[in-house]
């Protein structure tokens, strides 16, 4: 079993692991326990071939999946998260974040990359759940409030992959302000007429639903994942009942009519690629 | 009246004063040394007490069940000409969120706020100030409203957070903040905010995007209950004190992190002592607050709300 596991965590984490892992070996489904090898799930983008179970990734495979020939340039990837209130829980705010930073490679929790996307250059805000579940905290702020900055320099259509678990708490009012401060961004790319699309994958829930994830010109989401404001766990301790079945899936917030379109995997590059055209067609 | 744990001393004092009025009373004895010096020293105690308040005192200052919740500053605010406004004109009228035109020293505002029960029935009507979709809805036909006919808003927020509820996900509660967030933003009129008890999270921030964002003395404003952050970061209740510590969510900390523009003092001892005399600041703080927000021209004040808010975030470049 633990190689399995060892697997599914290389591919999900760091780079430096994923060269590691050696070939041939297989990835068992979580959903179906259909196994496949693992280069060919990766063919697969990480979808079950058997169930389509969409395996969460990160950044890195969003801008292959999206960028043409899996060329694109990364912006301001070095900033790093402050600690603008001195946090400690169980352990110091800082240490924490060094340690996330050992262990995925990644600077914090949200990466940003302008590339073309079938001929178009577009900029992508893709979040990483290994951050420290996503969370947003002023740097996940900053970044997509550059990356607009970008786009509205550059006359790009502006995209952002959703995946988090909310706010970062170690950063108290500060995380909940970029809800506002990336909320007040995409307002001067609306001005501009600019295409904002949301892409909302598992989980995306709280101070990230009740921002920039809800906002798109079109908000489409990949299937099956878990898509709310309020954690299903908070929702049932407040009813006091179980919750009804399929409750926060991208099928039920469809059917509320708060997503535009589910769209499997392999399909995204193409419906983005047909949206951004239709929607800039006529705005030149 | 009803006191907190750590406001016994003051609860006993005014025991020891009603006593001492009753037998001057009974008697006819003329008590008025002993009344007066013992409410010299409950207003001493209170004094200290408040004087040195711990983030988590703070905390249950803004929940004290005498504090006066939006209705009653609406109401003090505009000399009593607010009239309510109810309804979304989609799903429903939404109790946790009110709101309504009234006049401020005979100028027309729009007021907008969460609203907590004053009793144990309405507190269930109210729904514990906690809105649902429809209440943030409401909110921004009402700032709309307020927009098309030129007239100033003042929300006063004031809740535990936005209801988590199934039906307010069914109606799509993040997508209720996120869109009262990014509307608030392109607002053409003057918007003053005010935490007027408890500030949670996005259910506060829901109505809380303004020119002048403000807080009372005792009260607070973050991403989350002390005691669910407990809950989450120290996986027990039983470090909510230490919680509302980190989370720097007191007024101070907030004006001290520049993510709010100002404090209201509150009466000594907390509003809850004197409502009036809490509302009579309120009032003059908004009056001042709104006279200047009017003297900026309306983009100006747009540009001003978005780099204020652009600027909040701490990180190494
Ligand atoms: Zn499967």
């Amino acid at each position: 079993m633990s190689w399995f596991k060892r697997i599914r965590s290389g591919i999900l984490t760091s780079t430096e692991e994923k060269k590691e892992t050696p070939e041939g070996l297989w990835h068992k489904c979580s959903a179906c326990k259909f196994i496949s090898r693992t280069e060919e799930h990766a063919e697969h983008l990480f979808v079950c071939q058997n169930c389509g179970f969409h395996d969460r990734i990160g950044s890195e495979e969003y801008f292959s999946i999206f960028f043409d020939n899996n060329k694109y340039k990364l912006l301001n990837p070095n900033i790093i998260s402050g600690d603008p209130l001195q946090f400690t829980d169980s352990k110091k705010y800082t240490d924490r974040v060094k340690q996330v930073i050992a262990n995925t490679g990644l600077k914090d929790a949200i990466e940003t990359a302008v590339g073309k996307i079938n001929g178009k250059e577009t900029v992508i805000a893709c979040m990483d759940f290994d951050f420290i579940g996503g969370s947003m905290g002023s740097v996940v702020g900053e970044k997509i409030a550059r990356g607009i900055d970008y786009a509205l320099k550059k006359k790009t259509p502006f995209i952002i992959i959703s995946k988090s678990g909310g706010a970062r708490m170690m950063e108290g009012a500060f995380s909940l302000m970029q809800m506002a401060k990336t909320s007040a961004k995409l307002t001067q790319l609306s001005k501009a007429k600019l295409p904002y699309i949301s892409i909302l994958t598992n989980p995306t829930t709280g101070g990230v639903t009740a921002s920039y994830a809800m906002l798109g010109d079109l908000n489409i989401a990949e299937p099956n994942a878990l898509i709310g404001f309020a954690g299903p766990r908070v929702v049932k301790e407040t009813i006091k009942r179980d919750l009804p079945e399929g409750f926060q899936t991208s099928e039920f917030v469809l059917e509320s009519g708060f997503l535009d379109k589910i769209v499997e995997r392999k399909k995204l590059k193409e419906h983005v690629s047909f949206f951004l055209e239709v929607m800039t067609a006529n705005t030149r | 009246m009803n006191y907190l744990d750590f406001e016994e001393p003051i609860r006993l004092l005014e025991e020891e004063l009603e006593k001492a009025r009753q037998i001057a009373e009974n008697t006819g004895i003329d008590g008025s040394a002993t009344t007066s010096e013992l409410e010299q020293k409950i207003k001493n105690t209170r004094k200290e007490i408040y004087g040195n308040l711990t983030a988590w005192q703070k905390v249950q200052v803004s929940r004290h069940p005498d504090r006066p919740y939006a209705l009653h500053y609406f109401n003090i605010l505009s000399d009593n000409t607010f009239i309510e406004l109810h309804g979304d004109r989609t799903v429903k009228d939404d109790k946790a969120m009110v709101g309504g035109f009234g006049k401020l020293n005979g100028e027309p505002v729009m007021f907008i706020g969460q609203q907590k029960g004053i009793n144990a029935k309405m507190r269930m009507y109210r729904n514990f100030g906690m809105a649902n979709p429809e209440g943030y809805r409401k909110a921004l036909r009402l700032m709309k409203l307020a927009e098309k006919f030129n007239v100033p808003i003042v929300c006063l927020i004031d809740t535990p957070g936005a209801y988590p509820g199934i039906e307010a996900e069914e109606r799509g509660q993040g997508e209720a903040i996120a869109r009262n967030i990014y509307e608030m933003f392109n607002i053409t009129v003057p918007i003053i905010c005010v935490i007027i008890g408890e500030g949670a999270s996005g259910g506060a921030l829901g109505i809380g995007v303004g020119d002048k964002v403000l807080m009372m003395q005792y009260t607070w404003y973050s991403v989350i209950s002390p005691e669910s952050c407990s809950s989450i970061l120290w996986r027990s209740w039983d470090f909510k004190e230490k919680a509302a510590e980190a989370l720097k969510l007191t007024s101070e900390d907030m004006l001290a992190n520049k993510l709010i523009d100002g404090i209201i003092p509150e009466p000594e001892g907390g509003a809850h002592v004197n409502p009036e005399e809490a509302a009579q600041i309120l009032k003059q703080t908004v009056t001042e607050q709104l006279a200047k927000l009017k003297k900026i021209k309306p983009e100006k004040r747009i540009e001003q709300r978005i780099k204020k808010f652009e600027a909040m975030g701490v990180f190494e470049d």
